[in-house]
């Protein structure tokens, strides 16, 4: 089987080795994207297969390095993620199917290659295959991201996100070293058998969570993170669905697999931390966008935050001994994973969908699409529901978990730890309310209302590989949230590897259970009372009104008529995304997100229109990269003082540097 | 070869010499003098070179003492006299870093020089080695500090000429050194010797005087006055 993993990763490099010339050809695009699709299918398969069957174990690569014996294995984390990145990545193909057909060769060719790269860290069982991987995946990342390097601001995202992939392997590769320590074997086993302690796992800590962290898109490092949105759409889907995921699977394979189950309880606090704050953040931020995809960007997040809060969650309460809470935790995580990568996937590819159809992706621009795109509409609301977490759909299931096991922290003896629980539900069901309230904003803004261009009122549905496209994962979204227990009992073996004591029984087909007399959820009689509410007020309303439907002239929100060359009304009528966002922005913008506002009024007399200004900063851009700007240029400055010496200079500073290296020999020598 | 054995005693006499002639240079406040002195220590570096040649029972070294006896104590020293004479400089030179100071530098570069080199190849070499290695790189950075510390051209190439008879000293006291690679680093020195040659025309002709200083204030893009 692992034979079979590897020769489609062959295959989907010699993809992508052969797409410039395919490209050529009419067809190119197709056979690329559709081999594409192929191994996402096979991905999630063997992935399904060795959940259900067992680890496959370390093999060495064929295509070794001299030196290095690089490795791949299949346990249950891998193939949960295998599951996950082949699901998105069908998806994602699926849509480019319907739409990249006029893709440039660069973009063809690195799109199996990016898939090819989250393939490889997932099966990697050594930390060099697993940089090699990551860094395959960030390179390819990069170039789609540089897909229209003729507009500046998308040539600033992607050299934003090749300073941050550079970053990242910075990060990376130091920790691999310090995990292989002073033998130097960064194979898994050998990193197992020796987990690191002390200083040294403070260190690895540290740079693993700066470093799969920023890829990921964990506060602070996640400035990178909302201006992919210039990616095409199926590549934002699999960047926010799967790529994402790859570095989240990173973080739990080296933080609480490979770091061992015995680190203190302090190991999971920076992961909880973290996440929480970016969940926060993520969702406030995604309330006051006003670019769709964006927007999407900022509620991955979001949701980010919330996995690495379950994640850190499992690690402490693994090192308090609790161990069936660890395994909620963890399984709470990592159904989270799996679930946002769908509802992601799909609420990007519908906004592609939008996108391809009304020319614009700004909110401001959309509107009234439900009735011209009613597939659309239909699967992006599943989506934005499911984001929204709202029963019985798949967000809901997860987050339930979560804040489950987050309500459990005070079970934890130290009361530091508690006071932090307590302060990450409140963070997290904030950033669940915020989620919410931002999904509601864009599913209204864009398919209620009126259009707000003509363009955005003859928009009409794609075709029918792009309604697939839509539709697989809206159904997946659906039935995942139908039966989070058969999918926990499928997880239990990756839950395992993160919390070794974590796996019970945790449900059946009907029912979700938390612990022995815990709280309990059952999703389809959920989704049964909800049918039957609805019908019964669907059947009530038509009830109460014989006469049937009758459309009437929208209320303008009573201005004036507006006049005849605008048959939609006037656009400025209706809420503007900016507006929407207000309430928002004014309660909790102004400290998180520097947001301010201001009106300028015209002096007396002057017939002048007044303006109000209205804008948000990231706080992280000033904080993080503007000082990092300014070393950069403090040290381009020094390096440019070095063009003025003069020749005496020239020749006295390598002199000198001769003598101090000679001083340091003989001082070395003298002890 | 040890202590008291002639052939020891004459190598590390005519090493000793090279290095001797270094400091010489060092406190030359004349043109003329310091050509003489680097002509002479040529010569005595020939003269290392041919005995080591002897010691060693290695033919090839006679070659390089031949050529080195040809180029550093005739055919240079006689070049930088003619294009002195040519360009009728006054021979006297002013220093960036005074004779004292500089000496004093130049002691503590050689005992820098000993420190690294004999506890560093201690018991991996012969007594004769190591300190023909000691006496090799302290006449390196004599030559380096010899550059630094005159600013008239002619004295700077010199400095850079005596900075390879270091390395000559340092191939020929190693035995089995080929060479090629003694030809080669001497050429590449050499063709550094002629580019600075040109360079002092330039200079003599562009900014009439031979200060290295005056070049830092012709930065830039403009054209040289």
């Amino acid at each position: 089987m692992l034979t079979a993993l590897l020769l489609t990763l062959a295959g989907l490099g010699l993809l992508g080795l052969c797409a410039v010339p395919l490209s050529r050809a009419r067809w190119g695009w197709m056979v690329v994207h559709g081999g594409a699709l192929v191994a996402s299918a096979l991905f999630a398969g063997l992935g399904l297969a060795v959940l259900a069957g067992g680890a496959l174990p370390a093999q060495a690569l064929p295509l070794a390095i001299p030196g290095v014996a690089a490795q791949v294995a299949v346990d249950a984390l891998s193939a949960w993620f295998l599951l996950i990145l082949g699901l998105a990545g069908a998806c994602a193909s699926l849509f480019a199917l319907a739409h990249a057909r006029h893709a440039p060769p660069r973009l063809l060719a690195a799109y199996p290659l990016f898939l090819a790269g989250m393939a490889l860290t997932l099966i990697a069982a050594d930390g060099f295959t697993l940089v090699l991987g990551f860094e395959a995946m960030s390179l390819a990342s990069w170039i789609l991201i540089a897909a229209e390097h003729e507009d500046a601001a998308h040539r600033r995202a992607a050299r934003l996100y090749l300073a941050f992939a550079l970053f990242a392997g910075a990060c990376l590769i130091p920790a691999m070293g310090l995990l292989g320590g002073a033998a130097g074997d960064v194979s898994f086993a050998a990193i197992r058998a020796a987990p690191p302690e002390g200083w040294v796992a403070a260190a690895v800590l540290g740079l693993v969570l700066a470093g799969a962290g920023s890829k990921a898109g964990l506060l602070p490092m996640m400035v990178w993170l909302p201006p992919y949105a210039a990616a095409p759409s199926h590549v934002a889907a699999l960047m926010s669905g799967a790529m994402s995921k790859v570095a989240l699977y990173v973080l739990a394979r080296v933080l609480l697999d490979l770091s061992g189950p015995a680190q203190p309880l302090w190991w999971g606090v920076p992961l909880l931390v973290l996440g929480a704050a970016s969940a926060v953040f993520g969702a406030l931020r995604a309330n006051l966008e006003s670019d769709g995809k964006t927007l999407l960007a900022c509620s991955t997040i979001e949701n980010v935050g919330l996995i690495a809060v379950g994640l850190g969650l499992a690690a402490c309460f693994r090192a308090a001994d609790l161990g069936v809470l660890a395994g909620l935790a963890a399984g709470a995580a990592l159904l989270h994973a799996l679930n946002h990568a769908l509802f992601k996937s799909l609420l990007f590819l519908g906004l592609g969908e939008v996108q391809h159809a009304a020319a614009s992706r700004h909110l401001d621009r959309l509107g009234g699409l439900i009735h011209v795109m009613p597939v659309t509409a239909a699967a992006v609301l599943v989506g934005a529901a499911a984001a929204a977490s709202l029963p019985p759909l798949s967000g809901f299931a997860s987050e339930w978990l979560l804040l489950q096991a987050l309500l459990a922290a005070w079970r934890v003896g130290d009361l530091a730890f508690q006071v932090l629980g307590v302060v990450a539900v409140a963070a997290v069901a904030l950033a669940a309310a915020l989620a919410a309230a931002a999904m509601l904003r864009m599913f209204g803004l864009i398919f209620l209302g009126r259009p707000r261009t003509p363009r955005a009122a003859g928009a009409q549905d794609g075709r029918l590989a792009a309604r697939l496209a839509l539709l697989l994962p809206a159904g997946l979204t659906v039935l995942f949230g139908l039966m989070p227990g058969p999918l926990l009992d499928l997880a239990a073996g990756a839950v395992q590897i993160l919390a070794p004591q974590g796996v019970t029984e945790r449900g059946s087909l009907a029912v979700l259970r938390v612990g022995d007399g815990g709280a309990r959820y059952w999703p389809i009689g959920v989704a049964l009372v909800l049918a039957v509410l609805g019908g019964a007020v669907w059947w009530l309303v038509r009830q109460r009104s014989p006469a049937g439907v009758a459309r009437g002239p929208a209320w303008d929100g009573g201005f004036m008529a507006p006049p005849p060359h605008l048959p939609f009304g006037d656009p400025m009528t209706q809420p503007s995304a900016t507006g929407f966002g207000q309430p928002l922005r004014r309660m909790l913008g102004g400290s998180l997100l520097a947001a301010h506002e201001s009106v300028v009024m015209p002096r007396p007399g002057d017939p002048g229109p007044a303006h109000v200004t209205s804008g948000q900063m990231d706080p992280t851009e000033t904080l993080l990269l503007a000082p990092v700007a300014r070393l950069r240029d403090a040290l381009a400055g020094w390096a440019d003082r070095l063009r003025d010496l003069s020749l005496t200079a020239c020749l006295i500073l390598p002199f000198s540097t001769l003598v101090a290296l000679l001083a340091l020999t003989a001082w070395l020598e003298a002890r | 070869m040890s202590f008291g054995s002639t052939g020891y005693d004459v190598a590390h006499l005519l090493g000793g010499g090279v290095l001797l002639l270094s400091f010489v240079l060092l406190y030359q406040r004349r043109l003329d003098a310091v050509i003489n002195a680097f002509a002479v220590q040529g010569a005595l570096l020939a003269a290392a070179a041919a005995w080591q040649g002897y010691s060693q029972n290695n033919g090839e070294l006679y070659v390089t003492a031949a050529l080195a006896f040809a180029a550093k104590a005739v055919l240079i020293p006689l070049a930088l006299r003619l294009l002195l004479r040519r360009l009728g400089l006054h021979r006297t030179m002013e220093t960036a870093l005074g004779v004292g100071p500089s000496l004093l530098a130049a002691a503590a570069l050689v005992g820098l020089a000993v420190m690294v080199v004999l506890p560093a190849t201690a018991g991996q070499a012969q007594a004769l080695t190591r300190e023909n290695l000691a006496l090799a790189l302290s006449v390196v950075m004599l030559g380096m500090l010899m550059m630094i510390a005159r600013r008239n051209a002619v004295s700077q190439v010199i400095g850079l000429l005596s900075l390879e008879n270091g390395l000559i000293l340092a191939a020929v006291g190693v035995q089995g050194m080929p060479l090629v690679v003694e030809l080669s680093t001497a050429a590449l020195v050499l063709m550094l010797a002629l580019v600075a040659g040109i360079v002092v025309f330039l200079l003599r002709d562009r900014m009439a005087t031979l200060d290295t200083e005056s070049l830092s204030r012709q930065r830039g893009e403009g054209e040289a006055p």
